[in-house]
């Protein structure tokens, strides 16, 4: 009886207190006709060493690459300490702080986390979290919405994340909310402030605004919020966090800053895992604060006076107001904030600011050698941070299955979102990869297309 | 102390970021930043023992007894965290190619299969990345349904009064209308309610069976019956279904939409509020709406199915699919409980539950609905003794605090005053039960001799009883340097 702790013994003398014969007998409420028969389904439980030894079979299945894809998930290296203490099981097997004086840990972590963000974004608050980069998004999109007059439009480039921008539409159109897409300028890979005059006449709740973009092109931000502003919409940043040591954070973009800022924050110690669990990150102005979804924390005192943590804001919740609530979120990313933190706390700014400037430079570096390469250029001109779309000469389709037998994982092949780019590629070195790693992957790019 | 106050200008952990500050720079002067964020400047030691320090003031389920309701905060097993990060598994990149991730497809196409034959559902999504997420993508499948046979009428969706206050707030972030029923006095749905909100409009009912009361709710087949009558679908609210594991499938029950809370009853861990995990799973006439990305098992070999093959999905609601590791620790506890362990969560999770309500009455307490059996949970009414003598549920809650005891649930659900939500799943022993029948019977003699003691409480916490207006009036949600 896996984690079971009853004794025969025990079982007969709980029995015998709730004066019932059986453990069936306890389910005696249940309409007869709804107890189901064996789970078929469901293998023969096994024992620790057996599954042990499936999961690792399972995990060399999948082995070990050198990997050059990023699209909005980032292999950077993580502090050892960081996973040896998130896991601790204080913080691994705790609930959401809900009764705070039992749960100062965490809820002190999350302040940490909110100051740690909101510095690093430049915006006034941050909350304790989001789902992923994606919805973090999308609820943006329905904080704009709930605090603008008139629109219920948003304008999202297609610069931005091609399945954040699935994911918005998917959440917001459940309320009637219209996503309008604006293209980019083909040569630059940015949106160019020009191309939005066609829409000056129109009314948006909000503009999103990606830095650096899907293509790893930084934006004209500046151009960009100022536009939104202009025209009383809300300015979205959706960022990097590792960029941001070195970029102009989305609360100091143009006159008056950004008035949202979101993104994925997976970089800040989460391993890759194919996919989650990561954290959306979500800072606003004070101005918006009571449009925020998610938990948030305060610092206060308890009865001596001594400073202390709680939930607050709790009235935009829905724990407290059911439907009338800003988000139907309840909890957020504890643990993947949890590792966040420590990770930002390792690192310090100057070690953040180190692991973005030899990604950047890791890139330029790449994008070097790769270009040297007959028929590989760079498919935009604009400026990169960490990430870059190249073009080849033939499809990415073909080439990259040539790589990853070589155990390298060459990039994403932006045709499969962007079917009118042509043959490009694109690649992703952060600071995890060594001169002769990118070396390697020049020479490996330059056989395969031979 | 916080973190920042550690910090001291220059200090800095050397071997974990780059060793040399590279130079390259090829960002355009005016998008750099200017000045540097507000990190702390500390070492590896200050960070390890800050943060060692912090986690030792939680409460957690390896350290204490954590009997909230409708939470089902059992036992998290090691192997499932350890075997989940293995290095192959925490490196995968999510867009790495199918053929480089054959092992973790074959996990998550076990996991769905076996989700499949636990809920009773024809098809199952692994990509909710929290309950209310799971609500959300399963109302979003309802409207899909209903407007995909033209049917744009039907703009109301039921829930009863005592449903997580998720339930409602779903339905509304979906652009439905709430309707909300009332409960009898045996802690049922109010079948007359119900059939007076039954109608055209009705897009669906979203249940949780048990029920938040901790009651199963017998007529459920006759509930399924009316709505579909009506043309409206059942939505199964997976929070409590560690009662039913391995004895009821909702499939069965009629639901046609189903969200499984892996946090709960495949024991991933809580994690102080996240990361969760709920997958969908939905009956056949709900699989052209399920979202994507899911994956499929042919010819030997695992692969992603999208919305190519899926037109008709309600499309993507996560970055890639969900959250992997959780699912991945969800996968690792089904195979160690295998098909006998999984029949026997409903059971043991359903005798200590009976067991601690019966010796709670013992002792002197008021059980809400004495008549019925507990599911995995039942609650404690304080209403009398609060009119007696002022104490409150949640005075008691915090009192439990100070006895080494995280509190029940309290104040929900909302309809029965001064209420306590207790759980006590499987995996806590007859001796722990004791233990805190013996702490609850402490209390209520406190309660009579120095109830001023106890509306106190806590008393041997770090901290006593924190003020929330202030923290809602005087705003402070981020640490300032001195100026």
């Amino acid at each position: 009886m896996p984690f079971i702790p009853h004794t025969e013994e025990d079982i007969a003398e709980m029995l015998a207190s709730i004066g019932a014969n059986t453990i069936e007998e306890l389910f005696d409420e249940i309409p007869s006709d709804l107890i189901s028969g064996e789970l078929t389904g469901v293998p023969p439980g096994l024992s620790e060493m057996e599954i042990s030894r499936l999961m690792m079979e399972r995990a060399n299945a999948d082995g070990l690459y050198q990997n050059y894809i990023g699209a909005g998930a980032y292999e950077h290296h993580i502090p050892a300490a960081v996973w040896q203490i998130t896991t601790r099981g204080e913080f691994y097997s705790s609930y959401t702080p809900y009764q705070a004086e039992a749960s100062q840990g965490t809820l002190q972590l999350l302040y940490e986390y909110q100051t740690m963000m909101a510095s690093l974004t430049g915006m006034d608050v941050s909350n304790a979290s989001m789902y992923d980069g994606a919805t973090a998004l999308a609820e943006a999109a329905l904080m704009a919405v709930r605090s603008h007059k008139s629109s219920r439009r948003i304008l999202i480039p297609k610069t931005v994340h091609p399945v954040y921008r699935k994911v918005v539409r998917a959440i917001v159109s459940n309320q009637k909310i219209d996503v309008v897409e604006l293209p980019f300028c083909a040569e630059s890979g940015q949106v160019l402030p020009e191309s939005l005059d066609e829409f000056y006449k129109e009314d948006f709740a909000a503009l999103v605004i990606p830095q650096p973009n899907f293509f790893g092109v930084l934006e004209q931000v500046d151009a960009l919020t100022d536009w939104a502003h202009s025209k009383s919409a809300l300015a979205i940043g959706v960022v990097n966090p590792t960029a941001l040591a070195l970029l102009t954070p989305p609360g100091e973009w143009g006159d008056k800053g950004a008035d949202i800022a979101v993104g994925e924050g997976q970089p800040l110690g989460i391993p890759l895992s194919s996919g989650g669990p990561y954290f959306g990150f979500m800072a606003c102005k004070t101005k918006l604060l009571r449009q925020i979804p998610g938990r948030i924390i305060g610092r206060t005192h308890d009865l001596d006076n001594k400073p202390g943590f709680v939930l607050t804001l709790q009235a935009r919740e829905q724990h407290i107001r059911r439907s009338k609530a800003t988000s139907n979120i309840c909890t957020n990313q504890g643990l993947m904030v949890t590792a966040a933190t420590i990770y930002m706390a390792l690192l310090g700014p100057e070690g953040l600011r180190r692991v973005a400037a030899q990604s950047h430079a890791n890139t330029l570096e790449l994008i070097e050698q790769l270009e040297k390469i007959n028929g590989v250029k760079r498919t935009f001109s604009g400026p990169v941070f960490h990430e870059a779309a190249l073009s080849l000469p033939t499809s990415a389709k073909d080439v990259l299955p040539k790589l990853s037998e070589k155990g390298v994982l060459g990039g994403l092949n932006l045709q499969e979102y962007y079917p009118d780019i042509g043959n490009a590629l694109l690649v992703c070195a952060t600071e995890t990869k060594t001169p002769s790693d990118l070396q390697h992957y020049a020479e490996l790019l330059a056989q395969s297309l031979s | 102390m916080l973190i920042f106050e550690h910090s001291r200008p220059g200090r800095r952990n050397y071997s974990q970021s780059p060793l040399t500050a590279a130079s390259a720079n090829k960002i355009p002067e005016n998008l750099q930043r200017k000045a540097p964020p507000l990190l702390p400047e500390v070492s590896e030691m200050d960070t390890v023992r800050h943060y060692t320090r912090l986690s030792q003031k939680n409460f957690s389920i390896d350290t204490e007894f954590y009997p909230l309701g409708s939470c089902t905060m059992k036992y998290n097993p090691r192997a499932c965290n350890s075997l989940a990060m293995l290095p192959q598994f925490t490196a995968r990149h999510p867009l790495a190619p199918e053929n480089t991730g054959q092992g973790y497809l074959a996990c998550m196409y076990d996991l769905q299969e076996i989700l499949k034959d636990v809920t009773g559902m024809a098809g199952v999504s692994l990509t909710p990345m929290a309950g209310a997420q799971g609500e959300l993508i399963g109302v979003m499948m309802i409207r899909a349904y209903h407007e995909s046979r033209g049917d744009f009428a039907r703009n109301e969706i039921i829930v009863p009064d005592a449903a997580h206050g998720t339930n409602p707030a779903t339905a509304v972030m979906c652009g439905f209308k709430v309707v909300e029923i009332a409960t009898d006095k045996e802690g049922n749905v109010d079948m007359a309610a119900l059939k007076a909100a039954v109608g055209p409009k009705t897009a669906g009912l979203m249940l949780t069976n048990p029920s938040t009361l901790g009651v199963f709710e017998k007529n459920v087949s006759e509930m399924s019956r009316m709505v579909h009558q009506a043309g409206g679908l059942l939505y199964y609210d997976g929070a409590n279904l560690n009662a039913v594991l391995g004895k009821v499938k909702p499939g069965d029950m009629g639901f046609d939409v189903i969200h499984i809370n892996l946090h709960k009853t495949f024991s991933t861990p809580h994690g102080g509020g996240g990361p969760g995990s709920a997958p969908v799973g939905v009956a056949e006439r709900l699989l052209p709406f399920i979202p994507v990305p899911i994956v499929a098992h042919e010819n030997g070999a695992y692969r992603w199915i999208t919305e190519k093959e899926k037109p008709q999905s309600i499309g993507r609601l996560s970055a890639h699919m969900g959250n992997a590791g959780v699912l991945l620790r969800a996968y690792i506890y089904v195979r160690l409980l295998g098909m006998d362990g999984m029949h026997r969560v409903a059971e043991f999770a359903t005798l200590n539950a009976n067991y601690l309500m019966v010796e709670l009455r013992k002792a002197g307490f008021e059980i809400a609905y004495p008549t019925r059996r507990a599911s995995h949970e039942f609650i404690v009414t304080l209403k009398d003794i609060k009119d007696k003598t002022g104490v409150t549920g949640m005075n008691l809650a915090k009192r439990l605090l100070d006895k080494g005891y995280h509190a029940p649930t309290t104040y929900f659900p909302m309809l029965v005053p001064e209420c306590l939500l207790i759980e006590p799943a499987e995996t806590e022993s007859k001796e722990t039960l004791d233990g805190f029948v013996v702490a609850m019977k402490e209390i209520l003699t406190e309660i009579q001799e120095q109830p001023d003691m106890v509306k106190g409480a806590p008393h041997n916490m770090p901290l006593r009883k924190l003020d929330d207006v202030k923290a809602a009036r005087e705003l402070d949600l981020s640490w300032k340097p001195e100026a």
